[in-house]
């Protein structure tokens, strides 16, 4: 008994994760998301060499923040969906409904305070989403179906709606409009929006107790549910922030751009996935974090804009996101079977 | 044997009944009704042009539909389609306008469909990825090939008499030549998969992978050789689409992917894998086609159709999710009930 017992406790701190300041750095350093920042610091660097105007010129820096700014704000709730095993395709379609709603609610009352309508927006994306996640938590049906279902009701209701009308900048109140291109301290107000969503979204996921559940539900849905968590509470929350932040971008979408057709948004559900999966969230569940999803989505805009500068024609852009979606999965899968078999010979050591 | 009734359901009904009430008899009588229904309010719609037009209209679709039919069967998803269709019809042209013969360039644009259908599978079996982030990723890169080779140009005046073969009818009916093709295609399909050793393979595979490997399927072959055939079907759709249209451009088919997905899921595939058949799935394709060409006809516009589709595909996989639900839970019941008198007779 008492060898069987000294055993473990020899074999404790070698087996434990390190702590301590120098451990926290060298996980840092692996981790997915600072690969992910180092190659779009690299795409960055070596495209202001090749074109300064690409950074250093005040239209550039903006434009380089501001773009990716929409598409973060989609992939946050697309990677909390994620996460928890799920898949949302309909936020290309959430994105574009909501645009039009808030062009025709400002056609419709100019004087709304802005803010406010921030928050209609949300609102109304929310209550879509709310429909995705109630007919996949009660309804027991995979989230890929329902959530293609959606995507073209939402747009085919979009498009009857709209017609061959659409919400011009002239439409819309410039103090709305301002936010597009307003700055603070340098710093692009939509970028901030954008910013301050994912602060908040990161510190929920990774430190309360709600964004654990998140990650126990999409690692282990039968295991989550045995240890008593709310799986259907879950999932609907986490489809009800989706469609929420799937608004928020309708609205961004409305400022940065004014001119809002019909087809806002089409296609987004594909990118936003994309970048989350860059990022490091798999399409298994589980595992990945909003940042490492942000950084994706920052690298696949940037991407697209670099490759002009670097003398690729633009109609090469989506060969290479899809060279480069399919490269992060690979990596993925050959770091965590790399894992799996240190984790195997560290036990049987 | 009482009990065994009642555990098994599905087996305990006569046969007729279990051939009246299933999904896929659900699909078709709905395909029936909408059919009748339109032929008597909507004018023109009886008419055999409405029919060549129709599945004309639908030949892509069917035929993409087929091969992912049993894809998704293995619980697998191919995403990469509609993309592969956009290649394929790039491939096709830029070698017809290099100068190459029409069947040799054809045969070239199914090589590339059968590598880029190997990639998907190599992906998914050998390096064991989901097959729904593969498909993303390859449906990126394939359409990123396709309008990289021709930007937003497009290869046009195709011989004649290809261009008018796609199109042209059965001498002495409405139907279209193409259907000539799409039926051989499925005599082949439905063998496979209904009456092989390696169509039970794949229902096995979407059961349990595990129970398929112990049981002698070769699983990841299977699924390798599933995905070849969708690159091969895929780029034979985008052949038939290019000269159909008698254009090949990058942009061909866009979103047809979510087309085919949308009528397979209709058709009673389920998305976990394990259930399905062909005659379902070609009605649920027919269903959407039929759906479209009679709003047209009655001037509602596409936009219509899209909302109709989604709706479809919601209403009919929750209602079937909640059908078996309600099954469940009866059985559950019986099964309580009639356990307690009569323990013996389970055997």
């Amino acid at each position: 008994m008492t060898t069987t017992l000294e055993e473990p406790r020899e074999a404790t701190p070698s087996r434990g994760p390190r702590r301590g300041p120098a451990a926290a750095l060298l996980r840092l350093l692996k981790s997915r998301e600072t690969g992910v920042a180092l190659v779009l610091i690299l795409i960055v660097a070596i495209t202001t060499l090749k074109n300064p105007a690409f950074l250093v010129s005040g239209d550039g820096f903006r434009d380089l923040l501001v773009t990716p700014s929409i598409l973060l704000v989609v992939v946050l709730g697309q990677a909390v969906v994620i996460i928890t095993r799920n898949v949302d395709l309909s936020v290309g379609s959430v994105l574009g409904l909501t645009a039009y709603f808030v062009g025709t609610l400002f056609v419709a009352f100019p004087t709304i305070p802005v803010p406010l309508m921030f928050l209609i927006g949300c609102a109304f994306g929310a209550a879509l989403g709310f429909l995705n996640g109630a007919l996949v938590a009660f309804g027991r049906v995979p989230a890929m179906v329902i959530t293609l279902g959606t995507l073209y009701a939402f747009r085919g209701i979009n498009v009857w709606w709209t017609g061959s009308n659409r919400i011009n900048a002239s439409d819309l109140p410039s103090g709305f409009l301002r936010l597009g291109t307003q700055q603070v301290l340098g710093i692009p107000v939509l970028t901030i929006i954008a910013l301050v969503a994912l602060a908040i979204v990161a510190w929920y996921m990774h430190n309360t107790r709600g964004g654990r559940e998140f990650y126990a539900i999409g690692s282990d849905p039968a295991a989550a549910e045995l240890y008593g968590l709310d799986k259907t509470k879950r999932v609907l929350a986490a489809f009800v922030f989706s469609g929420m932040m799937a608004g928020l971008a309708g609205v961004l979408f409305a400022a940065r751009y004014g001119t809002i057709n019909s087809q806002a948004g089409d296609g987004f559900e594909l990118e936003a996935v994309g970048a989350a999966v860059i990022g490091g969230v798999a399409i298994t569940g589980g595992t990945g974090t909003v940042i490492g999803a942000a950084l994706g989505a920052f690298l696949l805009v940037t991407i697209n804009r670099a490759l002009p500068v670097l003398g690729i024609p633009d109609f090469w852009q989506r060969a290479v996101v899809g060279a480069l979606i399919l490269g992060a999965i690979v990596l993925d899968r050959v770091l965590a079977k790399r894992e799996h078999r240190r984790l195997i010979e560290k036990r049987d050591r | 044997m009482m009990s065994l009734e009642r555990t098994y359901q599905d087996y305990g009904h006569p046969l007729w009944r279990r051939w009246l009430v299933n999904r896929e008899s659900a699909i078709i009588v709905l395909l029936i009704a909408v059919l009748a229904y339109a032929s008597i309010a909507v004018p023109k719609f009886a008419t055999p042009a409405t029919l060549t037009y129709l599945l004309l209209d639908v030949a892509t679709i069917l035929m993409i539909a087929l091969a992912m039919t049993p894809i998704m069967i293995t619980g697998d998803i191919d995403l990469s389609v509609g993309s592969m269709v956009g290649l394929s019809s790039v491939v096709f042209g830029v070698l017809f306008q290099a100068g190459w013969s029409i069947p040799v360039a054809i045969i070239a644009a199914l090589a590339v469909g059968a590598l880029g259908g190997a990639l998907n599978g190599l992906l998914v079996t050998r390096i064991g990825l989901p097959a729904l982030a593969v498909t993303i990723g390859t449906m990126a890169l394939f359409r990123g090939i396709a309008v990289g080779l021709l930007g937003t140009t497009a290869v046009t005046k195709f011989p004649k008499e290809w261009t008018s073969l796609a199109k042209a009818k059965i001498p002495g009916t409405p139907i279209p030549m193409v259907m000539i093709l799409f039926v051989v295609l499925l005599i082949a399909f439905a063998l496979m998969l209904h009456f092989s050793s390696f169509g039970r393979g794949v229902y096995a595979i979407g059961r349990s992978k595990d129970a398929a490997a112990f049981y002698g399927v070769n699983v990841a072959r299977t699924r390798l050789i599933l995905f070849i055939i969708s690159g091969v079907i895929a780029a034979l759709g985008g052949i038939y689409y290019t000269l159909r249209y008698g254009s090949a451009r990058g942009d061909n088919a866009t979103g047809l992917e979510l087309q085919v997905i949308a009528a397979v899921v209709l058709g009673g595939v389920s998305v976990f894998g394990g259930r399905g058949a062909l005659h379902g799935v070609i009605a649920g394709v027919l269903l959407i086609g039929a759906l479209s060409s009679a709003l047209r006809l009655a001037n509602v516009t596409a936009d219509v159709i899209n909302i109709i589709t989604g709706v479809l595909l919601v209403v009919s996989v929750v209602a079937s999710s909640l059908i078996d639900w309600v099954q469940a839970r009866r059985t559950k019941r019986l099964n309580r009930t009639s356990s307690t008198p009569q323990p013996a007779t389970v055997g």
